[in-house]
């Protein structure tokens, strides 16, 4: 039994936000984080391995310094780390990025016992659909927005947050979960784990290039890279920031509501 | 001499700027108002690998380096310099003498457990009347048939209240020195709190580092195992005296931190308290102020991290000695936190002189590294010994 973890390396929008002129994110000019819902979803399966003993593995699709990202996910308790990169795999969207990744999982291998984490979403494109397209074109069942996860033999108790409640789903696995903050709080790299973590015998770190995943049936010209990439980025651009509220504390609420609306002209 | 850090120790110092933003700085202000031990961040850092972080792993230890436990004073201390001297007398003053000098049993038996934080670590050779002059010890230890019999007081001693394992130096014999006087024969100890005959003492109510522990230690009739006897017997103040060497550059680091800590609040707030219409930082007192703190600081660094170099040439086999190298650290990273944390209490102005901002309570916590692990006087003292040799 084993676990893997898709992880992102995204840009930290806490910072600076900068964008190219063709409306892309200028991802070069910006700190980088490990994106926060992959922490969690990280946490998750260390947790699993605090539990059964398993291997955990992590996964990512980026240029070569998303090294330091996975090596930082080693220092956290991760044992093994891929990483998909490759000029052909360059300016993909989600259905081409999901793509490579499923093949990158292949070549791993799916065991029957086995679980994938994914983070609900990154915080640089927060589309949420790499998680549930692998899954997809893994054929393997999904649960997104997991919030709990208990094992029962070769079934997974998941507790599934949605808007207004929460549904306990049980599911087989091999299976993918995408998971919340919510679902727990990330360890912080350990010390002896960050002088284990370059250490390439105790934890390998497998390097998955074009030429390494291209007999993978998902991995066509035309499924993968920006050609595969069915959508464009038209524009990027910061969202102008929202006023303080005003809280209404009158005994009168809804008069004193349509009193300021009248005032400014709007009833 | 380079300073650039390897990747593991960059990686490090970040995982302790992210625990101690998260961790230990929300806790600062009311360990300090409330005198409070914080022994869940202690918990926390032992889970971490912070409590024995330059012992190789066959001891227990995390197999980091000396730099890399520096540092995590140096960030702890940031924030919190109670925080920073738990881990500098618990690691120091504790484990290494342990370390450097246990016999195999020994070693075996206490590394492992103080490396994993499950013992806590304290060192004793204050005593009333001996501070600065260690010779006046008074502690005696007699040897019987059953053990050793310790009896005499130990005060200041940091992390005693929550330690399980004490260095206690006391004194075994008379000897002749070299120069034909009579003088005590020093030997060092291991003693568990839960000797017979040992007990601690009250808190003591200080000025600042407020949540570190700080009592008196009280033997009456202790008796301890012979095995107990650290390092060899009438060699407890060379001991002692190589302890502390170690011991100052935790000291060292804890005041650096504390500096470095005073000067990004003090960056923070010259930007947005506004005076005569701008932000104070506009004005060139505030710039030159924070320009020669800046430099100051940086100055005590390099000092610090080379004392920490030179250690770890020691943990690597070198025969060298870093007693210089660490009193130079001491001394004028202490200096530089005290004169920090003043500087940057009057940039704060009224509001500084408040505990509603951390800067008073930085200067308190500064004042102490001047004074503990030998008082700057002291440091002169080895520093001018070597130089007149």
């Amino acid at each position: 039994m084993k676990a893997i973890v898709c992880v992102k390396q995204v840009p930290d929008t806490s910072g600076k936000v900068a964008v190219k002129p063709d409306g892309t994110l200028d991802r070069a000019s910006m700190a980088t984080i490990t994106n926060p819902d992959d922490l969690s979803a990280l946490e998750a399966a260390l947790r699993l391995k605090d539990a059964t003993g398993c291997e955990v593995d992590v996964i990512t699709m980026g240029p070569p310094p998303a090294e330091g990202m996975l090596r930082e996910c080693i220092a956290r308790g991760a044992d093994k780390a891929y990483l998909i990169s490759g000029r052909e795999f360059g300016g993909s969207d989600t259905f081409a990025t999901s793509q490579i990744i499923a093949a990158g999982i292949n070549k791993i291998g799916v065991e029957p016992e086995d679980v994938i984490f994914c983070g609900r979403q990154a915080i640089d494109g927060d589309t949420a659909q790499v998680g549930p397209q692998i899954a997809e074109k893994l054929g393997l069942p999904q649960v997104s927005y997991v919030a709990d996860i208990q094992k029962d033999g070769n079934e997974l108790v998941v507790k599934r947050m949605l808007e207004d409640g929460f549904m306990m789903v049980k599911v087989q696995t091999p299976c993918l979960l995408t998971c919340i903050k919510e679902l727990n709080e990330p360890r912080y790299m350990s010390v002896g784990g960050i002088f284990e973590c370059y250490d390439n015998e105790k934890h390998p770190m497998v390097v998955l290039d074009y030429p390494a995943l291209k007999d993978d049936p998902l991995i066509e010209v035309d499924t993968i890279g920006l050609k595969g990439s069915p959508t464009n980025v038209f524009k990027s651009f910061t969202p102008p920031q929202k006023g303080a509220g005003m809280m209404l504390t009158s005994d009168a609420p809804a008069a004193e509501l349509a009193d300021i609306l009248a005032k400014k002209h709007i009833i | 001499m380079d300073f650039t850090l390897t990747r593991e120790q960059a990686l490090a110092q970040k995982m302790y700027q992210e625990f101690a933003q998260n961790e230990v700085k929300p806790l600062a202000q009311e360990v300090d108002e409330e005198e409070r031990f914080p022994e869940e961040t202690v918990k926390k850092m032992a889970k971490l690998g912070m409590m024995g972080i330059y012992f190789p792993k066959e001891v227990g230890g995390t197999g980091a380096d000396v730099l890399t436990y520096v540092m995590a004073v140096e960030e702890m201390s940031k924030v919190c310099g109670t925080t920073g001297v738990i881990i500098s007398a618990h690691t120091s003053l504790c484990a290494a003498p342990i370390f450097e000098n246990g016999t195999p049993e020994q070693k075996a038996k206490y590394l492992p457990k103080l490396c994993s934080g499950e013992w806590l670590g304290a060192f004793g050779l204050t005593e009333p009347g001996a501070g600065t002059d260690a010779q006046g010890q008074q502690t005696t230890a007699v040897e019987t048939e059953d053990g050793w019999l310790l009896n005499g007081s130990k005060i200041f001693i940091t992390n005693s209240g929550y330690a399980d394992v004490f260095i206690i130096i006391a004194i075994t014999g008379t000897v002749i020195d070299r120069r034909g006087r009579k003088a005590k024969e020093i030997s060092a100890f291991i003693v568990e709190r839960t000797d017979k005959g040992f007990s601690v003492g009250n808190h003591e109510k200080k000025m600042g580092i407020r949540g570190s522990s700080t009592c008196e230690l009280i033997m009456e009739d202790c008796l301890i195992p012979k095995d107990r006897l650290l390092g060899k017997k009438g060699r407890g103040f060379q001991l002692a005296m190589a302890t502390l060497d170690g011991g100052r550059i935790g000291i060292a680091a804890q005041a650096l931190g504390i500096a470095e800590g005073a000067l990004e609040e003090t960056v923070a707030y010259v930007k947005e308290r506004k005076q005569f219409g701008r932000p104070i930082a506009a004005f060139q007192n505030t710039q030159f102020e924070l320009a020669e703190m800046k430099a100051r600081i940086n100055a005590a660094k390099y000092l610090v991290y080379a004392a920490a170099q030179k250690k770890q040439a020691v943990m690597n086999g070198a025969k060298v000695r870093y007693s210089v190298e660490a009193a130079e650290a001491k001394l004028i990273a202490s200096r530089t936190a005290s004169d920090v944390t003043r500087r940057c209490v009057q940039l704060f102005g009224g509001y500084g002189y408040t505990r509603d901002y951390p800067i008073e309570r930085m200067m308190r916590d500064a004042k102490i590294t001047e004074i503990y692990e030998g008082t700057s006087e002291v440091q002169m003292m080895v520093i001018a010994g070597d130089l007149l040799r």
